[in-house]
């Protein structure tokens, strides 16, 4: 095995490792570590591609924005460990067979293209930041600003939401 | 032997850890004896004089003392998070510093070339690199709150956290100004763009991006220091409100722990403000002017005689010993600058690269020593209003100029 492959394996089942801690876990703040986890496997694998731009973003986007607000409001809220109520049967068996399913069709999809387990290096546009750059202000400039103003709406729905009433 | 010329970047990349690792832990214990000297001058005090020649051992002191003490665990935390957070803290910071370059130059040993510095040279993404980590840094300080299952430590995490988002915002922001001006996220290339263009007048520190980027850097600065919790941002662990803050139920070598995360920090964020806005390892004189080369040993082999002359009438016979041998060694290092060019030329860019390190580590003692801390509303409107907008008007602006006028 090649150095990259053993890489490769390591930092899949730490994501895997994450995923599945994420759901077992009892206390919110230890699946938000464990959602952590992920993430920053997930960067490790985006730079083994050699995406060095989107591995930084992954990290500073998923790792470091967005999951410090999960942390933080589970910490403001004094969120305690979650009482876990028994599955109901209608979840549990369809939900045995969407992943039996599920695991066959990613299965299937591996053996059919052949090649086999591999860290694909990324050399294309992706790899870059001025590739992504011109990607995003350029080829898809439109669905790009309008991507932003959607955002805008959610801030101005989030501020209206969080005015208090004026008495 | 096959073994070793086959892996030998390897090797070197692990020697280069371990080394650079000793560096700046060593670094870090100085830095609280430095701290404690310039503060307690400041405040026409001695500061530690009594462990070894002007309280030099003091750092080693309190290190044992960190590693002796009883290491309580409080009743009721969650031991696996409080665990964690120190390692947590620590692992980060030691590991921003491993994207510094600290040397323009190779050093050639044993066949191969040795840069100064354990990333990359091509690494693309650098300062994102380094945001990548600081950002994740927030977490230890946030888990160490919450995990200690007390009052204090959960309010200062929470301030913290509230503190480090807010102000990674103005501190991203802040840096957009000098990646447009060099249109690379590389830390060498950023440097290299400061150094004069070939065919132009050198204007030596002129043409730093500070002078650009004047407002930038005040920004990044202060975003800076209310990253790292330092004065006058250090609401996360106001003793007076909040007894210890995060780590109020942290002791023994967990506390030590924060204490290296925080001082490392210190450290790093001098590094990225001498590196993005003063012209990392660049000189700040013009390249014709040689004889500035000599600027090390003019410190060195001064400074080293001073050593020896005030060590030769110290009071303890320790001292007297052991000054003057250290200034023996500050004379031999400056004279060997002088007689040594090759040598010497190589020293020059690290040297101004670490000078330049000291002179913002000396700003933050220098504030710790004057500034009284801001209150927690301040804080915020602080952040948000007046830095965050600043930095983005920075950033429209730089992006103008180049636009119309293009690069330098």
């Amino acid at each position: 095995m090649t150095a990259p492959l053993v890489i490769f394996f390591v930092l899949a089942a730490l994501a895997l490792f994450g995923a599945v801690s994420l759901i077992l876990q009892k206390h919110p703040i230890h699946s938000a570590l464990s959602l952590i986890v992920v993430m920053v496997a997930l960067a490790g694998l985006y730079l083994l591609m050699g995406a060095e731009f989107v591995a930084a973003v992954q990290i500073i986007v998923y790792g470091g924005a967005i999951m410090v607000l999960f942390v933080f409001v589970i910490m403001l809220l004094n969120a305690g460990v979650e009482e876990h109520t028994s599955i109901s049967k209608l979840a549990g068996v369809p939900g045995l067979a969407l992943v039996v399913a599920l695991a066959g069709f990613v299965a299937a999809t591996v053996a059919k293209s052949g090649a086999g387990v591999q860290a694909a290096s990324q050399t294309g546009a992706l790899s870059s930041t001025r590739g992504i750059s011109e990607m995003v202000f350029k080829d898809f400039v439109y669905p790009f600003e309008l991507t932003s103003f959607l955002i805008l709406v959610a801030i101005l729905g989030a501020t209206v939401l969080a005015q208090r009433e004026k008495s | 032997m096959s073994f070793l010329s086959a892996n030998a970047e390897l090797l070197i990349t692990i020697v280069k850890i371990a080394l650079l690792l000793f560096i700046v832990l060593t670094v870090n214990a100085y830095l609280t004896w430095f701290e404690r000297k310039v503060v307690a001058h400041i405040q026409s005090r001695w500061g530690p004089h009594r462990v070894g020649p002007h309280g030099l051992l003091q750092p080693l002191a309190d290190g044992l003392k960190f590693l002796f003490k009883e290491d309580p665990t409080p009743a009721g935390v969650d031991k696996f998070v409080y665990y964690l957070a120190p390692l947590l803290a620590l692992a980060l910071a030691l590991t921003s510093i491993a994207i510094i370059p600290f040397g323009p130059e190779p050093l050639h040993l044993f066949g191969h070339d040795i840069y100064l510095g354990i990333a990359p040279l091509n690494l693309n993404i650098g300062i994102l690199a380094l945001f990548a980590i600081t950002s994740l840094g927030v977490y230890g300080v946030a888990l160490a709150g919450w995990s200690s299952n007390s009052k204090y430590p959960l309010l200062g995490g929470l301030r913290s956290s509230a503190q480090m988002v807010s102000y990674e915002l103005a501190l991203t922001m802040s840096v957009v100004g000098v990646l447009l001006m060099a249109g690379t996220f590389n830390l060498r290339d950023i440097i290299n763009a400061q150094a004069p263009v070939p065919g132009h007048r050198d204007l030596g520190m002129l043409s730093w991006n500070v002078w650009p980027q004047i407002v930038g850097f005040f920004c990044f600065f202060t975003a800076a220091v209310a990253e790292t919790n330092r004065v006058p941002f250090d609401l996360p662990e106001a003793e007076s409100e909040l007894v210890a803050g995060f780590h109020t139920e942290y002791a023994s070598f967990k506390f030590a722990m924060f204490f290296i995360a925080e001082y490392t920090s210190m450290i790093t964020v001098s590094c990225l403000c001498a590196i993005m806005f003063f012209g990392g390892w660049l000189s700040p004189f013009p390249a014709s002017w040689t004889f500035t080369h000599y600027i090390p040993s003019l410190i060195l082999i001064p400074g080293g005689l001073w050593v020896i002359w005030d060590g030769l009438r110290y009071e303890t016979t320790f001292g007297r010993i052991v000054l003057p041998g250290i200034g023996t060694v500050l004379v031999a290092l400056g004279a060997l600058f002088v007689v040594l060019p090759a040598v010497n030329d190589f020293i020059q860019g690290p040297f101004w690269l670490l000078s330049k390190i000291l002179v913002f580590l000396f700003v933050y003692v220098w504030m710790r020593g004057t500034l009284p801390r801001f209150r927690y509303d301040q804080l915020m409107a602080f952040g948000w209003k007046l830095l965050l907008p600043v930095s983005i008007v920075n950033v429209i602006l730089t992006s103008f100029v180049i636009l119309m006028w293009g690069k330098k």
